[in-house]
């Protein structure tokens, strides 16, 4: 697999310089990482075996730019940042596949700019909320809780390689300061409770949306699958069993070509 | 020197299974469980009696802290406190210092220009007006406030604040978070241009460059002692270097647990037990809930996370939790014993962390309201008279309200 390429984009009238990982080749497709930071991972590489992937890193979590995230202040201001981005690396409609707060995000700009969209994925999204089965904060849960709640099995590879640290002490501190960042720069639009207005929102998405969630999911309950398909007409739900709030990696054989064969009909 | 009685306001009778039992102290510890709201009422008015003893038995100043959803400090209205503590202490010698109400989770802050304008009136010009950021659990946890935008949000409530004291026109205020078309605040305080602002801190760099640019006091406050104390301060005092500002000791605070017994080994007897109610029990704070991210800027994590401030703490919160009375005090995180043996180690602390605004922590956990009286006037009357001329020499504390920089007309004398 030939390695993704970086590219920095000038948005938001030269305020924000976007980085960009793109990798593939065949119609455009722009991933939007969760809450966790952008890695490229064994999803990103099945979809860039047929498509052109754009991932831009959340503005604030690119490593040597931590205040380009105070550029924008709200979610609004994200939008728009994502409308300038899609001008800037030339995308008309491309297809958008999100995780997590990144499938939120993708979803308030399928809802916005009703044509900037031309297939949208949502996996594992936050952005709605019920009383009954509160969105757990994953920022403030102790690891032992979260990493729980995000993997069907908290002992297996996929729940080490997502909460791993190195060991070098000096490069320890760096991650977690980097990561502390990511959850800051992302936790800032959904701060205290990931309900901004997208359940008023989302009637206006009309392009085909694709929904998977994973059935053990402890962060976003698979409750919340069936609030975004009500409000999204002819949305597709896929559940996903033996897969928390990651479907995408820990059950990469089922989800890859799930959302493959959705983006290609 | 002054010297001002802290007081957190903590439960004084959480089980003694507490921290085997509960998750947090902070946050989410279930009050109908816990507490009960007539004994509650007892702790706010022994507090109140405390430290307003402290008061009459000549301390400097009286301290109150804003803190929310917790057994370890509950005071979620600290100008409450203050009212109540400037009334009853009107024509003394002792400053109300308000450490503080916090400008991230008022709003609009101009809330607390009144309030505090409200209590320099009252006291006749004796306030000190602390302005806490306000920790993550009380600003992020509680108060919804969004992580990243507590610092800015305080810094602009700051602003506001400073300057809805000083205007003299009507004016509007068009911020980033708060607008507001006609700032003209009834009352505005006594003291001109305003009073003394108090910053507290936890050795972030973004904190010292607030208060060495406002030209504002900086209040170390925590409970690991002189010696990691003295880590923090050595460094804002090498930034205050760098920047050539004046070194005055009393730019800086520095808060202290303190008990005060006939003998050491009474001290130990009295005391022993509540210190280690403090430490395991009132400290008793789901890490998790401690900086929720965003909570500090970049540079402040980095900061943290490099220099290992963090890091230093975490290890003495966790070799602390097998610890007794003695460890206690020879690592330096209580300074305790008989009057010659505080009188001592104060005067070292003192000195070595160069501040001229110390605050102590004269009740302490668990313990109850006699001893704690009795910790209040062995202090005032056999350890402060001995610390007060420090810094007095060469130094002014511009710190402080005007009208009580004088030598004292009250208190007792050594």
């Amino acid at each position: 697999m030939t390695p993704p390429t970086e590219r920095v984009v000038s948005v938001v009238d030269g305020r924000i310089q976007a980085h960009v990982k793109t990798a593939g080749a065949g119609p455009p497709l722009v991933f939007l990482h969760g809450a966790y930071g952008l890695a490229w991972d064994p999803f990103l590489d099945a979809l860039a075996q047929t498509h052109t992937v754009y991932a831009p890193e959340h503005p604030g979590t690119t490593r040597g730019d931590p205040d380009a995230i105070h550029v924008l202040d709200d979610l609004w201001d994200l939008v728009l940042f994502y409308d300038d981005l899609f001008d800037q690396l030339g995308l008309e409609a491309p297809a958008v596949v999100g995780h997590s707060f990144g499938a939120m995000v993708a979803a308030e700009i399928a809802a916005t700019h009703r044509k900037r969209v031309s297939r949208l994925v949502l996996i594992s999204p936050i952005g709605l909320w019920r009383d009954d089965t509160p969105v757990q904060n994953w920022m403030t849960l102790a690891p032992d809780v979260l990493v729980k709640a995000v993997c069907a099995d908290p002992e297996g590879p996929i729940a080490k390689q997502a909460f791993a640290l190195p060991e070098d002490p000096e490069a320890q501190v760096d991650a977690v300061v980097q990561l502390t960042w990511t959850l800051a720069c992302t936790g800032k639009f959904v701060w205290p409770i990931p309900d901004k207005g997208l359940k008023k929102r989302l009637h206006r998405v009309r392009v085909p949306t694709l929904i998977v969630w994973g059935q053990q999911d402890g962060l976003v309950p698979p409750v919340y699958a069936g609030e975004f398909a009500r409000r999204i007409n002819g949305a597709r739900v896929e559940t996903v069993d033996r897969a928390a709030h990651l479907p995408q990696l820990e059950q990469l054989g089922v989800v890859a070509p799930m959302v493959k064969s959705f983006l290609g009909q | 020197m002054k010297i001002s009685m802290f007081h957190l306001m903590p439960h004084r009778e959480l089980p003694a299974d507490f921290e085997q039992r509960y998750h947090s102290v902070w946050v989410d510890p279930p009050w109908w469980e816990l507490a009960d709201a007539e004994r509650v009422g007892q702790y706010y008015n022994w507090t109140l009696d405390e430290l307003i003893h402290a008061a009459r038995m000549g301390l400097d100043g009286i301290c109150v802290n804003e803190h929310h959803q917790n057994a370890y400090g509950f005071m979620p209205g600290p100008n409450l406190m203050g009212a109540a503590l400037a009334r009853a202490t009107n024509g003394m010698d002792v400053a109300i210092v308000q450490m503080g109400s916090t400008l991230p989770t008022t709003n609009p802050p101009i809330r607390i220009a009144e309030e505090y304008a409200m209590l320099d009136c009252i006291s006749g010009g004796r306030l000190v007006a602390g302005m806490p950021l306000g920790t993550s659990m009380d600003g992020n946890l509680c108060y919804g406030v969004s992580p990243l935008e507590q610092r800015p949000r305080y810094y602009e409530g700051h602003d506001l604040v400073l300057k809805a004291w000083q205007a003299r026109e009507v004016f509007a205020w068009n911020g980033k978070y708060y607008q507001l078309p006609k700032v003209n605040p009834w009352p505005r305080p006594i003291q001109q241009p305003h009073p003394p602002v108090w910053v507290p801190g936890l050795g972030s760099l973004s904190t010292w460059e607030f208060s060495a640019k406002h030209d504002h006091c900086y209040c170390y406050l925590s409970y690991w002692g002189s010696a990691l104390g003295k880590r923090v301060m050595d460094g804002f005092w090498d930034f205050v270097a760098a920047r050539g500002v004046e070194a005055n000791p009393y730019r800086a605070g520095f808060l202290q647990l303190v008990v005060v017994s006939e003998t050491d080994a009474r001290a130990e007897e009295e005391y022993g037990p509540h210190i280690q109610y403090f430490y395991k029990k009132c400290l008793h704070i789901a890490p998790e809930y401690f900086f929720a991210p965003g909570y500090l800027d970049y540079r402040s994590l980095e900061n943290t996370f490099k220099k290992g401030y963090l890091k230093t703490q975490l290890e003495i919160t966790e070799k602390s939790a097998k610890w007794g009375y003695k460890d206690f005090v020879e690592n330096e995180l209580v300074i305790g014993g008989s009057p010659t043996t505080v009188r001592q180690r104060l005067e070292e602390a003192i000195k070595k962390l160069r501040v001229g605004n110390l605050m102590v922590l004269l009740h302490i956990g668990s313990m109850p309201h006699e001893l704690t009286l009795k910790n209040v006037e062995l202090f005032a009357r056999e350890v402060m008279p001995h610390l007060r001329n420090v810094w007095t020499d060469k130094w002014e504390n511009h710190w402080w309200p005007a009208k009580l920089r004088g030598p004292r007309t009250q208190g007792v004398e050594p």
